[in-house]
């Protein structure tokens, strides 16, 4: 270490270069959530409380199922990469690494589990 | 790093020294908001799974949702989510350059923190109208 210049201790320390990348996918992933929440909206939450064969035969239909599956996609893509952010700032360590991981991978299963779910009524 | 000098640099504030103001308040809102939200979109993943599963774990699921406690997270919920697209929207809207000024971002922190809760009252009444 004490024979390394000072540009290449900081060689390297910079960006990833991947931040445009990012901010422009939250851009397009919350231009789409803004226009998808009030459709879902409108549509689940009617269904709460209603009996089961009236939320099987709803979701059943193309609107709300289509309407459902993406609003599930987007919310949890939107979700990995906005609480990436969050980790980031808060996070540091392995304990950032871990936490990423486990945000990743509880994002891609909580949207497989919505997605299995309409799929399983609507088909 | 030991021959870093770390001692007498000028730092940041700490930041319970600020002053709480409309833009700190409704930044950090925006934050709080869209990662609270994961405990109602896990909830709604739940619900969809227990309607795909069973009659029975649908009258588990269902009646946790509609329960009172379930029905307070939901509507804050809606709340927070009426609020996080708010100020989603206001962050495209800075994002294409629009209203940097501190006068106007006073005003649309404002407008979040309002223009949140009458959207939630309003989503409330077509919600009830459309059950």
């Amino acid at each position: 270490m004490a024979y390394m210049t000072d540009r290449k201790r900081a060689e390297g320390m910079g960006s990833a270069k991947e931040g445009t990348h990012h901010h422009w996918w939250m851009m397009v992933s919350s231009a789409g959530l803004a226009v998808l929440t009030p459709f879902f909206l409108f549509t689940f939450a009617p269904m709460l409380g209603k009996p089961h064969t009236d939320v099987v035969a709803y979701f059943d239909q193309p609107f709300p199922a289509i309407i459902a599956a993406l609003m599930i996609v987007a919310t949890f893509l939107h979700f990995k990469n906005g609480v990436q952010a969050l980790i980031e700032d808060y996070v540091h360590g392995t304990a950032r690494k871990v936490t990423l991981i486990a945000t990743t991978c509880l994002s891609y299963a909580a949207a497989a589990t919505g997605l299995f779910a309409i799929a399983r009524m609507a088909l | 790093m030991p021959d870093v000098n770390r001692g007498n640099r000028p730092l940041s504030p700490h930041l319970s020294i600020y002053r709480p103001q409309i833009t700190s308040i409704s930044s950090i809102l925006t934050r709080i908001t869209g990662n609270a939200l994961l405990i109602s979109a896990l909830l709604v993943v739940w619900w969809l799974l227990a309607a795909a599963t069973s009659p029975g774990y649908f009258a588990v699921a269902d009646g946790v949702l509609t329960s009172i406690f379930g029905k307070l997270v939901l509507v804050l919920s809606l709340w927070g989510l009426c609020y996080h697209l708010l100020a989603g929207l206001r962050h495209l809207y800075w994002d294409n350059g629009g209203s940097m000024e501190i006068a106007w971002a006073e005003k649309l922190g404002w407008a979040c923190v309002i223009g949140s809760v009458a959207l939630t009252v309003l989503c409330l009444l077509i919600i009830g109208g459309l059950a």
